[in-house]
């Protein structure tokens, strides 16, 4: 039973950055992992958790470079998941670009069964041209694309062909019609080489997320990007979500501002239509929240 | 409830927004808690550890009762028994030992010897796992995480008092499950980074670990200190009534002047 007023405060939220198990992802306990995400998510007071499933993680092929029949099996759980609880759950289809048939075909077959956007991992280096027919299919459709980043690529490491804030530019420079969101800014790495490395390119979006909760990166981001950039997200740590959440209570962000970081991006990059509840939540809590005085509560203060 | 992991003073590897003792007396004020042990964070990187000291209690010096000293002693230091007895006298209310970046190996007969002298002085050791995450270090922070074969050395080296900050599951687990029962008791740690959901391993600790074996600790400035009332709030519904340890229980009981 969630408190009437959730932990993270009322008011639409997305997490624009989530992912769920399935039976053939290599764990006993995935059902007891999905279902604890839904319980923190109601607490946090989560709207819509905007979801991907990386095809067997790890189980039968590798978590970054899922194989084709791993990566439809992984995005047919997910349709699954979204399907059987459409009130909170909406989905990225994920795709490896190196089969790009597979992959067009299966961002095909995703938006058919009702996916929002497009899971890009760490298969291939971010600015690699066999990107650009992903990148191009997802501007035509108004697909968002969420691309797995390390902060600040400063050598390679096992397991991922890593990209960073840098490499992602070089993509979205190309595709200036298609919208990127930058993965967990606060999941590893040096989150401070990342917001130069973006600043200039407006159809990136960095979300928040990450198990990192470094004091002063939150300030940062808001400095070099302004609100109206970024997403907030929980990925794998939702304690760090609703921490990031209540900081930005506290360091001044408007509540306008912090409409836009908890949801309104969110909605502008996949469409309003695709997130109901939230316009819903945000008429009916209208007049609450100003009754709330939120604007006090944003007050300067020392995170 | 106190904060027993904070710190003030720059960092040598990045940017920390004012770490200054009366923000944090502040913070401490908006998050809810009483007090905390304060350490200065220089203090892990310098030789010489006693300007480092004498800077720690001089900026706390106008905050005592909130603010309470953690200074720091390096066992290879020439005197360092003398120090900590001044340091008690000063009124520390732990003593900080930082030994990856001191070159300390777990075997260290001298880090054995600290630990046992606290003890008999009544100062819990703090140990530090990690200050920032493996994967943002600095080119030249080479020292690693401390590793579980220092937590278990100490913990196995008579009636000691630790108080492990920055662990994940992973070490703790390894630790705590290869001592005994007596030496898991002489072992305290902060959860900050400790995972809440969706993998709960924060809920899992505290059901086979035992929440009485947690103290609250934040590692402010660098880190937010929302993150650590995060991970208790975000606990399953079972487990909210289940309670941690104050830090301020293992720190000695200090007669009020008269």
């Amino acid at each position: 039973m969630t408190s009437p007023i959730p932990l993270g405060g009322a008011g639409p939220l997305i997490d624009a950055h989530a992912h769920f198990y399935h039976a053939a992802a290599g764990r006993a306990d995935w059902e007891r992992v999905n279902a604890a995400r839904l319980r923190a998510g109601d607490a946090i007071g989560v709207t819509y958790h905007v979801a991907s499933v990386l095809g067997s993680y790890g189980h039968t092929s590798p978590t970054y470079f899922p194989s084709p029949t791993d990566a439809s099996r992984g995005n047919d759980a997910m349709a699954e998941l979204a399907a059987g609880d459409e009130a909170r759950i909406r989905w990225y289809v994920t795709v490896n670009p190196n089969h790009t048939a597979h992959a067009l075909h299966e961002i095909e077959r995703g938006v058919q069964r009702g996916a929002i956007g497009i899971k890009l991992l760490a298969s291939r280096r971010a600015d690699d041209p066999l990107l650009d027919p992903v990148c191009e299919l997802a501007a035509e459709k108004g697909l968002p694309i969420l691309h797995h980043i390390w902060q600040h690529r400063t050598r390679e490491w096992p397991n991922q062909e890593i990209s960073d804030g840098g490499d992602l530019a070089r993509l979205a420079e190309r595709h200036p019609r298609a919208w990127f969101v930058l993965a967990h800014l606060g999941g590893g790495g040096d989150w401070a080489h990342t917001l130069p490395a973006v600043r200039d390119t407006p159809n990136v979006f960095p979300d928040l997320s990450g198990s990192g909760v470094d004091r002063g990166m939150l300030d940062a981001a808001l400095d070099a990007l302004g609100a109206r950039r970024l997403l907030w997200a929980c990925d794998l740590t939702m304690e760090t979500a609703l921490a990031k959440l209540r900081a930005l209570e506290v360091i001044g962000l408007s509540a306008d501002d912090l409409a836009d970081v908890r949801w309104r991006n969110a909605a502008r990059l996949f469409g309003a239509g695709a997130f109901p509840r939230c316009t819903v939540q945000a008429l009916a809590g209208a007049a609450d929240v100003a009754a709330a005085g939120v604007a006090e509560s944003a007050a300067t203060s020392p995170i | 409830m106190i904060d027993c992991a904070a710190f003030i003073g720059p960092y040598p590897f990045r940017h920390l927004p004012h770490p200054d003792p009366d923000v944090l007396v502040r913070v401490l004020a908006r998050e809810g808690l009483s007090g905390a042990w304060v350490g200065y964070l220089p203090s892990a990187w310098h030789r010489d550890p006693a300007p480092g000291n004498a800077a720690l209690f001089a900026a706390l010096a106008p905050h005592r009762g909130v603010l309470e000293p953690a200074p720091v002693v390096r066992p290879d230091w020439p005197q360092w028994e003398r120090t900590l007895h001044a340091l008690a006298e000063q009124g520390a209310a732990c003593i900080r030992v930082y030994p990856m970046q001191w070159g300390l190996a777990p075997t260290d007969a001298k880090l054995r010897a600290l630990a046992l002298a606290c003890a008999e002085v009544g100062l819990p050791l703090v140990l530090t796992v990690r200050f920032e995450d493996l994967r943002q270090r600095h080119v030249l922070d080479v020292a690693g995480d401390l590793t579980a074969a220092h937590v278990r050395a100490l913990a196995r080296a008579g009636d000691v008092r630790l108080v492990v900050t920055g662990a994940g599951r992973e070490l703790l687990e390894e630790v705590h499950w290869g001592l005994t029962p007596d030496e898991q008791r002489r072992v305290h740690w902060d959860f900050a980074w400790v995972w809440g959901p969706p993998e709960d391993h924060l809920a899992h600790l505290f059901r086979t670990v035992g929440a009485e074996r947690f103290v609250y600790g934040t590692h402010w400035p660098l880190r937010l200190t929302q993150n650590s009332r995060a991970s208790l709030d975000l606990l399953p519904p079972d487990l909210h009534a289940r309670g941690i340890t104050d830090a301020r229980s293992l720190a000695p009981i200090r007669k009020t002047p008269t």
